[in-house]
C-alpha cells in the first residue's frame, strides 16, 4: 500500500517532464510527418517524397549539407581534441573550461554579426592581411568563412565531452603503456585515443547533427552560396509557403540524425562495457 | 668486490621533493639480480616513489639511478628494461586478455607467430591459459591481477616492479598469490621489487626487506634479521607485534627494566645507558605468579583462533601483550618468563650504520 503510494508519487515527479516531451518533441514530430504527406493545396499525397528523391537539386542539397556538416565536425574535432588534452594538463582546467564555455552564453545571432564585422572589407581580419601585405581579400560570404564561424560556434560542445573523457581516464593506463615500451605517439594512438572515443563520439553527435540543419549562418556568413537542407526548410516555410515540402525535408533530416546516432553508437558497445 | 656481483639496480643518494616537501631523503640501495626484494612501510613513506623512479615515471630530484651499471636517470620509461605490475593493474579495457598481454610485444615488432606463443606461455604461467579471449571486465579481480603479471613478464624484464599488487584481493586469495609470486620469482630468476605496507606479506615472500618511514630506509636485511633485531622503536612496532619497555643497560649482557636486572644477549653500549627493550608477545610464557621473572595482572584477552591474545599490566603501568595457547583469567596475576636471547635491546636513535658497526665490533671480540 505504502509502496504503491511512493511509486505513484515518483511517477508524479515525471509528469512535468513527460508533458514537455509530449507537447514539444513528440507532437511536433508527428505533426511534421503528417504534414509531409500533404501538397501545397492541402491534398493527401506522396508527391513530396517523390519530388525529393527524384530531384537532383534536393539530392545535391542533401549531399552538400552532409559534406559541410562533415567539414565543420572535422575542423572542430581537430581543434578540440588537442585543446581538451592540453586543458587536462593545465593547473586550473576549470578556469580554462569556463573561458571556453563562456561564448555559448552569447546569442548565436550576435556572434554572427560580430563575425560580419571582423570579416568585412574594412574589418580587423583584412586590416591584418593588408598589414602583412597579402590583403585585403574577400573573406565574408565564402565557404571558408562559413566553416570557420560554424566551427567556432561548435567548439565548446566538442571540447566538453572530450575533456570529460580524458580527465576521467586513469593515468596509470598511460604509465602502463609507456612501461611496456610505447612511445608517446603509440601511447596516444593505441591507448589514450581509443579510451577517450566515447567522448569523441558524444562530441561528434553534439556537433554534426546541429550542423546538418544550420541555416542562419549560411545566409549571414556564407552569403547563401552554400545551400543546406536547413536553408531549404526555411525557404519552404517562410518564402514559398510549401509547408508540405518543408516538412518532408524535415523528416529526411530527422532520419539522417537517427542514422548518425546509430552509426556513432555502433562501435560503442565494447569500450563502454570495458570502462565501467 | 667480485665483478659479476654488480647490482642490477643501484640508487645512490636519490632524493625527491615536491616543493618544500621531501618525499625521498638520500635513498641508497642495491638490488642483486635474481632476488626478491620488498620495500615495506606505511602509506606515504615514499616506497611507491622509489618504484616510480626506477620505472621512469618520476624523475629523481638529485642522485643517480643505475641499471646494470649504467646511469638511467635520463632514459625514458619506454626504453627501460623493467616492467611494472600496477596497484590497480591498469589493464587496457578496450583490449581482451590476450591483446593486453601482446601489447608490449607488438610495440617491439616481435613476429606474429612468436607473439602468439609467448602470450600463450605467459598466460599458462599465471594459470590463465584458456582466458585469452575474455574481456577484462569479464574476469575477477584475482584473474586481472594475474593478467597484469603476465603482461609484464611476457616482456622478459630483468627487474619486475610490483606496486602493492595484492592489496585489492581478499585475504584467502592474497595468501595464495603470495605463494605463487614467490614461486614464480624463484622459477624465472628475475629480480622482483615488491612494494607493500603489509608486514606479513613482506616477511613471507622476501629475500631482503627495506623498512621505510618518512622518505628514509630505516633498516634493511632478511626477514628474520629484521624481525629478531629491529633497529628502533618504529621498526619493532611496524614489523610484528612487540612489547617495547624503557630500560637501562647495566653492563654488557645485563639489562634492567621494570625495576629488575636480567641477563641478555646484547652488548657494546655505555654502562647505564638508557635503552628500549623489545620482547615479542610469542616469546613470553605464562607461569604461576610466584615462578615468573615478572608478575603482571591480566586486563583482557581475545581468542584469536590459534592463540589467545592477552593484555596485562605490570606494577609500573607498562602494557604487556602475550600470545599464549592457554587462556588466562581476567583480573588475576600471572607470571611471565622468557629466555635471555628473547630480550632485544635497542639504543635510542641509533642508525642502521652505527648499529652494524657496533654488532661487528662486538662479534669480533
Amino acid at each position: 500500500m505504502q509502496q504503491k503510494q511512493r511509486l505513484s508519487r515518483s511517477t508524479a515527479y515525471f509528469i512535468p517532464y513527460m508533458l514537455w516531451i509530449v507537447l514539444f518533441v513528440i507532437a511536433p514530430v508527428l505533426l511534421l510527418i503528417y504534414q509531409s504527406f500533404f501538397s501545397i493545396n492541402g491534398q493527401f499525397t506522396f508527391a513530396n517524397y517523390q519530388t525529393y528523391f527524384s530531384s537532383s537539386t534536393y539530392l545535391m542539397m542533401t549531399l552538400n549539407s552532409v559534406w559541410y556538416a562533415f567539414l565543420i565536425t572535422l575542423a572542430t574535432l581537430l581543434i578540440s581534441y588537442p585543446t581538451a588534452y592540453l586543458l587536462n594538463e593545465t593547473k586550473h582546467p576549470q578556469l580554462w573550461l569556463l573561458l571556453i564555455i563562456m561564448p555559448t552564453w552569447i546569442n548565436l545571432l550576435l556572434k554572427a554579426y560580430a563575425f560580419i564585422g571582423i570579416f568585412s572589407q574594412a574589418g580587423i581580419a583584412n586590416q591584418f592581411l593588408s598589414f602583412i601585405g597579402i590583403g585585403p581579400k574577400q573573406i565574408l560570404f565564402t565557404n571558408f568563412s562559413f566553416i570557420f564561424v560554424a566551427a567556432y560556434i561548435q567548439i565548446p560542445f566538442m571540447v566538453l565531452p572530450i575533456y570529460n573523457s580524458i580527465s576521467e581516464l586513469n593515468t596509470s593506463y598511460v604509465n602502463a603503456s609507456r612501461d611496456l615500451g610505447a612511445t608517446n605517439w603509440q601511447t596516444f594512438s593505441r591507448v589514450l585515443f581509443p579510451l577517450t572515443l566515447p567522448g569523441v563520439r558524444a562530441g561528434i553527435q553534439a556537433v554534426f547533427i546541429p550542423s546538418l540543419s544550420l541555416f542562419m549562418l549560411t545566409r549571414l556568413i556564407g552569403g547563401n552560396k552554400v545551400i543546406t537542407l536547413g536553408t531549404a526548410i526555411e525557404e519552404h516555410f517562410l518564402t514559398t509557403m510549401n509547408w508540405g515540402m518543408g516538412s518532408t525535408i524535415g523528416v529526411v533530416l530527422i532520419i539522417a540524425m537517427v542514422i548518425i546516432m546509430w552509426l556513432t553508437n555502433g562501435g560503442k558497445r565494447r569500450t563502454r562495457r570495458g570502462l565501467k | 668486490m667480485a665483478v659479476n656481483t654488480q647490482p642490477i639496480i643501484r640508487l645512490t643518494d636519490v632524493t625527491k621533493s615536491y616543493g618544500d616537501h621531501q618525499v625521498l631523503k638520500k635513498i641508497n640501495l642495491e638490488l642483486e639480480a635474481g632476488k626478491f626484494y620488498t620495500l615495506l612501510g606505511p602509506s606515504g613513506c615514499g616506497k611507491t616513489t622509489i618504484l616510480r623512479t626506477i620505472a621512469g615515471f618520476t624523475d629523481a630530484t638529485s642522485g643517480q639511478v643505475y641499471f646494470d651499471g649504467q646511469v638511467i636517470n635520463n632514459l625514458p620509461a619506454n626504453q627501460r628494461q623493467v616492467n611494472t605490475v600496477f596497484q590497480d593493474y591498469a589493464l587496457f579495457p578496450h583490449m581482451n586478455v590476450a591483446e593486453n598481454v601482446a601489447f608490449g610485444l607488438k610495440l617491439h615488432k616481435v613476429p606474429k607467430d612468436e607473439i602468439a606463443t609467448r602470450v600463450q606461455e605467459a598466460l599458462a604461467m599465471v594459470q590463465l591459459a584458456d582466458f585469452g579471449e575474455r574481456e577484462i571486465s569479464e574476469i575477477s579481480g584475482g584473474q586481472q591481477q594475474r593478467v597484469a603479471i603476465a603482461r609484464a613478464l611476457v616482456m622478459q624484464p630483468k627487474v619486475l616492479l610490483l606496486d602493492e599488487p595484492l592489496s585489492a584481493l581478499d585475504a584467502k586469495l592474497r595468501k595464495d598469490m603470495q605463494y605463487e609470486l614467490r614461486d614464480l620469482q624463484q622459477r624465472l630468476g628475475i629480480t622482483f621489487l615488491f612494494v607493500t605496507h603489509d608486514q606479513e606479506e613482506a616477511l613471507a615472500m622476501s629475500d631482503e626487506i627495506f623498512v621505510m618511514n618518512a622518505g628514509e630506509v630505516l633498516q634493511s636485511g632478511s626477514p628474520v634479521d629484521i624481525y629478531d633485531e629491529p633497529i628502533n622503536h618504529f621498526v619493532a612496532n611496524f614489523i610484528g607485534e612487540s612489547n617495547i619497555i624503557p630500560g637501562q643497560m647495566i653492563q654488557d649482557f645485563e639489562v634492567s627494566f621494570v625495576g629488575k636486572n636480567f641477563e641478555c644477549a646484547d652488548a657494546g653500549m655505555r654502562p647505564n645507558e638508557n635503552v628500549e627493550i623489545v620482547l615479542r608477545p610469542e616469546d613470553l610464557d605464562i607461569v604461576a605468579a610466584d615462578q615468573g621473572k615478572l608478575v603482571v595482572t591480566v586486563d583482557s584477552q581475545l581468542f584469536r583462533g590459534n592463540y589467545f591474545e592477552i593484555v596485562a599490566y605490570d606494577t609500573d603501568g607498562n602494557e604487556w601483550l602475550v600470545h599464549s595457547t592457554n587462556p588466562a583469567t581476567e583480573g588475576e596475576p600471572i607470571g611471565l618468563t622468557f629466555d635471555p636471547q628473547d630480550i632485544h635491546v635497542m639504543r635510542l636513535n641509533e642508525s642502521e650504520a652505527s648499529s652494524d658497526a657496533r654488532l661487528e665490533q662486538y662479534e669480533d671480540d
